[in-house]
């Protein structure tokens, strides 16, 4: 019930706002200030899931193989790896310190 | 004309190849959300019903991660309704080249997108702009839910497998390399830093999904509410997305 009621208030809103520009104001410029907030908030956000994703677990700090995949990560895309690679350096690199035991 | 014709078809294959790139990007991300859906204990239909009708990849990935770790609906919702936001300002962008009736530029507007956004505004011609807002948006949009549905399939009850192949790091690896361009401009590296250590602080002592929404408030140590001349100089067809 949770996730239907997440899935579909997330997609109505998220319709809202795509949907906004072409069927209401057709070209119109927004107040500075939304489109400011709107360049502002992804890097903080995604910054954000990054590290809950990455060093948390249930609600309490976490360190594991996770974190090995992450720095993996940040050296691919440092080395403007493409996306694809990054994210398949971040898994087999988790999968292998897994493997080994870590 | 007949060289303007050449040219625009030249143009037009020049699109179709960006969009082939963003597309092929997207799959892993796609069968990453689909697995991270199966992890959470979704179903087939709650996963693809997330591609389909949210169709906001940030968005999504955040939801699903507030409620995987037991957070509630409105905590994910605002989460990714956060995340969803510069849908707003990508729909402004666009408005002027999605003509039609009415109707139609509703249907248009599911696919608005960071992705047909980029292709779309690769090109000055308003024709050139539809034509890559359609390639990126509807090939995304197809690629998106077919992996979605791998994802979710082969990875469905396999938490083990999940971590066995390290999927789970999929999803913070592709978070990092949807913030990794904005790190390069020195306001948006301090409000990024400030939010992860805001949200990490906050784990342990607030319900899940909230630290991730408490992170948006690390964007008031640069005054959004200040006027800037980076912003105010900004042409309105909004180049360099």
């Amino acid at each position: 019930m949770t996730v239907w009621l997440t899935l579909l208030s997330l997609a109505g809103i998220t319709y809202l706002f795509k949907a906004a520009g072409p069927v209401v104001l057709g070209g119109r410029e927004l107040p500075p200030l939304v489109v400011r907030l709107a360049d502002l908030l992804p890097a903080p956000l995604l910054a954000a899931l990054v590290v809950v994703a990455t060093f948390t677990d249930a609600g309490s700090w976490t360190l594991d193989a996770r974190a090995v995949g992450l720095v993996v990560a940040a050296v691919a895309l440092w080395r403007k790896a493409p996306f694809v690679v990054v994210v398949i350096l971040a898994a087999a690199s988790t999968a292998l310190v897994r493997a080994l035991g870590g | 004309m007949a060289g303007a014709t050449i040219d625009d078809a030249a143009e037009r294959r020049r699109l179709r190849r960006l969009a082939a790139s963003v597309v092929a990007a997207v799959a892993p991300f796609g069968v990453a959300f689909g697995a991270a859906c199966s992890e959470a204990g979704m179903s087939l239909a709650q996963a693809v019903g997330f591609s389909t009708l949210v169709f906001t990849g940030g968005s999504q990935f955040a939801a699903v991660t507030v409620l995987a770790d037991g957070g509630a609906a409105v905590a994910a919702v605002t989460a990714g309704v956060l995340l969803s936001l510069r849908s707003l300002a990508y729909g402004v962008v666009m408005a002027p080249v999605l003509d039609g009736p009415r109707w139609w530029r509703a249907l248009s507007a599911q696919l608005m997108i960071d992705e047909s956004t980029a292709v779309g505004t690769a090109s000055d011609d308003p024709a050139l702009r539809r034509y890559g807002y359609f390639a990126a948006g509807l090939g995304v949009f197809v690629v998106w839910n077919l992996t979605t549905i791998i994802g979710a399939v082969a990875f469905g009850d396999a938490v083990d497998l999940i971590l066995r192949l390290g999927i789970d790091a999929t999803i913070p690896a592709a978070f990092l390399g949807l913030v990794w361009p904005r790190l390069a401009d020195d306001e948006q590296r301090r409000i990024a830093a400030l939010g992860a250590v805001i949200a990490f602080l906050l784990v342990p002592v607030v319900p899940a999904g909230v630290p991730i929404v408490a992170a948006a408030l690390a964007v008031v140590i640069v005054k959004p509410w200040a006027a800037t001349p980076t912003v105010e100089s900004a042409p309105p067809a909004g180049e360099g997305l």
